[in-house]
């Protein structure tokens, strides 16, 4: 059994310590927010927080997160209503909305870092997440209008 | 599929019909004012589309898988502009999947070629406006007084002589359903576009909120009781089928259930989608041979193409034709001819194939995003050996289809699979597995021939397009000899209607045997088909010592496309010199089944610059002007026409699946590489609204420039062409040293 912190309640996996977090997440807990792309870290939409670094879901034996704390997207705010989920909405951001929650967990760590990053930073930090459908520009101007919030 | 008789049938199945309460499928049912209870159980259902409950709440159900395209905002939006619905009140619900919510020309709840907001936009006007009909009589009645004497504001009846009002909630706490529901008539009932108080303003999304904070349910987040999870190795091959597998031994592995041999791939089944995940790779299948796709070798095949293309005795099947291309062509000062050769690409939707099953004794149930949910009950009902109407599908949110999920493999194997271990199944594809049995956009090779007179402008035009059909792999063995063999997906954009003024062209489909694992792909046909001929005529306008702008403009005096490429001419500066060491180029394209009655049309400009060294293109900037007839949201339009350029680009410089015997040579998106952020050019986006009183296709109208204006900038910035597609730094390379 593993155990650690999910969203700020205590939680624990009776998978194998292999198991990649994302699953421990998605089926053992139920948190569907954290989207399955492509299994071996290329695209970042299974993107969380451990202990406030954003790390790959998909490629995090669940046995390295024990005592730690993980993020979820539906833990980042209480009510969504995290600057970067603000600025998500006023931008018009998603399309199909999949890889979405990877975005903004990857944008979240970025600010909680770098409170004004350039739009260098911004793309460098970014370019680990693919968007399918092309929301780029969106995912950088609504960093940018999150970023005079923070 | 026919254009103009699809056409046809639109128009008539949408426009000519008087819109009557039970033509919807469904009877009134106002069972207001019999308590609470019952009315949150059943609020007042005013038919198919709209029902109100008497705090105003009013319910809009939409019919059309949400993918992106923002459609469960669109159409609702034109519910309730007929309505006069306060927009504040309106809740948007997915439909069910039944025949109230078909689709007018597909006879379907299927959507594909951007036509869901063209075909739903009359009888999403008619629903919305009989419902006002029964809210304006009901008040009238009540207080005593003629109907015709009442109007509406946002969800709110008011009585013009006495000023008196009465909102829709209040009306929806009393009203009776009338015996007869009110007919209401398209010609002389609907409002006209300067009574619009909606459309064309521009709302949020309703599905954006959901999107940023995990709560959006997809297909893959479907969860039911007892389930088992699975995942599907498919065979690669086109009809190819498990001759032999090591199920026995993956079946001990742990967490596993079951290994389950399908005649077409093999499930495996456990507990967890990790245990799956992990046995997966354990699973070793031999394949049985002898399937035409076995053959399938990439580079060769296009070198057959492209000599197939070059026999003057193979003879195509005619798509479309203006005058005698043939007869014209020996009449030109000059001619050139000019070959264009697209790979396979691959979907490459983010989230992964999936569906998830429940059969049982008594029927099933399927939860699944897809774009064809009609389909899903009949192809499950036919694979279980059950009644269509036995299988209930939950439309979820699509994570991407583009076309990949206009087919529905995913189903029908977690229906097997669900049959067979007697359990509910979700099933999931690994990404390795989405990718090896992907379904891809045609390769092509095609081939111009163009006639110019002595001032260089076009008498005669012959193209033709080489490549696998798409219909009988998309849809069913037969489908294109039923359709006369004019494959709309394989062929779309190889025409030229707005380009008015030339007389004689000519395009044919020459078609090559069938063994490909083929697509529908966001802009099908149109994705290459206008990649050859904006990339043609860029190079006869160069042969012809002319802009390329002037030169377009001077084959078409059709006001929609002069103003999209006057347009887009103007956002981009161009005619004005670009910074040093990046060029431009034009191209024009529309996305229109029917035109030029209906159509879409876009301009566009791209901006690049070339590493030299690398072969690397880096598109800078990128203008495009838009015209899809009326907008009904014109921020989501913009943003779909945005969303539809990375992809073009992206399909345009970077993807390429390639073959070796049938195999798939790429397996992840390290292999398969898409456009990421750092290589996204800067895009501006116009939307023309208007030009055209009805909404056209929205979704797929920024994809066919994409393609030809990087290369036509490619050419301006160097002096050479790109022919093939993607545009990779091996080709630019090999394009410099040509």
């Amino acid at each position: 059994m593993v155990k650690f912190t999910i969203n700020g309640k205590e939680a624990y996996s009776e998978q194998p310590g292999d198991t990649p977090l994302l699953w421990v997440v998605r089926d053992e807990l139920g948190l569907t927010g954290t989207k399955f792309g492509c299994g071996m870290a290329q695209c970042g939409a299974c993107t969380v927080h451990v202990d406030g670094n954003p790390l790959r879901a998909c490629v995090t034996p669940v046995s390295s997160v024990a005592g730690k704390k993980v993020t979820t997207i539906e833990g980042l705010s209480p009510a969504s209503d995290h600057p970067l989920q603000k600025a998500w909405i006023a931008e018009q951001v998603p399309q199909c909305g999949y890889c979405q929650s990877g975005q903004i967990m990857q944008a979240a760590a970025l600010l909680a870092k770098n409170k004004k990053p350039t739009r260098e930073q911004i793309v460098t930090h970014m370019n680990g997440n693919i968007c399918r459908c092309g929301t780029y520009n969106g995912i950088v101007r609504a960093i940018q209008r999150a970023s005079k919030e923070v | 599929m026919n254009g103009m008789n699809d056409f046809e049938l639109l128009e008539f199945r949408i426009s000519r019909r008087t819109f009557l309460g039970g033509s919807a499928g469904l009877a009134f049912a106002f069972t207001l004012g019999v308590g609470k209870e019952a009315q949150a159980q059943t609020p007042g259902r005013l038919n198919a589309y709209v029902s109100i409950a008497p705090d105003g709440t009013i319910t809009i159900q939409q019919p059309v898988a949400e993918m992106g395209q923002g459609i469960s905002t669109g159409l609702p939006l034109i519910v309730a502009e007929e309505l006069d619905a306060d927009w504040s009140k309106v809740k948007v619900e997915q439909s069910p999947i039944d025949p109230a919510y078909h689709h007018p020309v597909f006879k379907a709840q299927y959507v594909v070629a951007s036509i869901s907001t063209l075909g739903y936009w009359t009888p999403m006007r008619m629903a919305g406006a009989q419902a006002r009909r029964v809210l304006v009589d009901a008040a009238a009645q009540k207080w005593g007084v003629s109907a015709a004497e009442c109007v509406t504001e946002p969800s709110t009846v008011v009585h013009q002589p006495s000023g008196r009002k009465m909102s829709y909630g209040e009306i929806a706490s009393f009203a009776t359903p009338p015996a007869t529901p009110p007919a209401i008539d398209a010609s002389k009932d609907l409002k006209k576009p300067g009574e619009y108080r909606l459309l064309g303003k521009g709302v949020p999304r309703v599905d954006i909120p959901s999107k940023t904070d995990g709560s959006a349910r997809y297909g893959i987040d479907a969860r039911v009781p007892g389930m088992a999870y699975a995942t599907f190795v498919r065979a690669s091959v086109r009809g190819s089928a498990p001759a032999s597998s090591n199920a026995d031994a993956v079946k001990k592995l742990p967490g596993i259930v079951d290994v389950v041999t399908l005649p077409h791939g093999v499930a495996v089944v456990g507990e967890t989608y990790a245990a799956v995940s992990k046995a997966r790779k354990q699973l070793k299948v031999e394949w049985r041979g002898g399937q035409p796709g076995d053959a399938i070798n990439t580079d060769k095949d296009l070198e057959t193409y492209l000599g197939d293309g070059r026999d003057p005795k193979r003879v195509g099947v005619e798509w479309k034709s203006k005058g005698d291309a043939v007869k014209a062509m020996p009449g030109a000062a000059r001619t050139l001819a000019r070959e264009y050769l697209n790979d396979n690409v691959y979907h490459a939707q983010m989230e992964p194939m999936n569906a998830t099953a429940d059969v049982r004794a008594d029927g099933a149930e399927i939860w699944v995003g897809t774009q064809a949910p009609t389909r899903t009950t009949l192809d499950v009902g036919k694979a279980l050996g059950i009644d269509a109407q036995k299988v209930k599908v939950h439309q979820l949110y699509l994570g991407g289809g583009f076309g990949r999920r206009a087919t529905v493999e995913a189903s029908v194997d977690a229906a097997l699979v669900s049959k067979a271990v007697n359990r509910p199944v979700k099933l999931i594809l690994s990404r390795e597995d989405d990718l090896a049995s992907g379904t891809f956009r045609p390769m092509t090779s095609q081939r111009i021939e163009a006639g110019t007179d002595a001032s260089g402008k076009i008498v005669a035009w012959r193209h033709r397009v080489v490549g696998e059909p798409v219909g009988d792999f998309v849809y069913h063995p037969g489908y294109n000899k039923a359709a006369k063999d004019r494959d709309t997906i394989f062929m779309m954009g190889a025409e030229m209607p707005y380009y008015n003024k030339i007389d004689h062209w000519h395009s044919e489909h020459l078609m090559e045997p069938e063994r490909t694992r083929v697509a529908a792909y966001r802009g099908i046909g149109a994705g290459y088909t206008k990649f050859a001929i904006e990339s043609m005529i860029d190079e006869l306008a160069h042969q012809a010592k002319m802009d390329p702008l002037a030169y377009r403009l001077a084959h078409t005096d059709d006001a929609r496309a002069r103003r999209v490429m006057e347009k887009v001419a103007e956002m981009s500066g161009w005619g004005k010199k670009p910074p040093a060491g990046r060029a431009r180029g034009f191209a024009f394209a529309e996305y229109a089944l029917f035109a030029p009655k209906v159509g879409s049309l876009c301009g566009a400009v791209a901006e690049i610059s070339l590493d030299r060294k690398t072969g690397r293109i880096r598109v800078h900037n990128y203008w495009a002007a838009a015209d899809a007839g009326l907008a009904i949201n014109p921020t989501a339009l913009a943003n779909q026409v945005e969303s539809a350029i990375v992809w073009g680009l992206s399909t345009a410089l970077k993807e390429r699946v390639t073959m070796v015997n049938g195999q798939v040579q790429q397996s992840n998106f390290h292999q398969y590489e898409l456009m990421r952020m750092s290589e996204v050019p800067e895009i501006k986006v116009e939307v023309i609204t208007g030009a055209a009183p009805i909404p056209s296709m929205v979704g797929e109208l920024g994809v066919p420039c994409t393609a030809p204006a990087v290369a036509n900038a490619f050419f301006a910035l160097t002096g050479k062409r790109l022919y093939h597609m993607p545009f990779t730094p091996e080709r630019v390379r090999a394009a410099l040293k040509a």
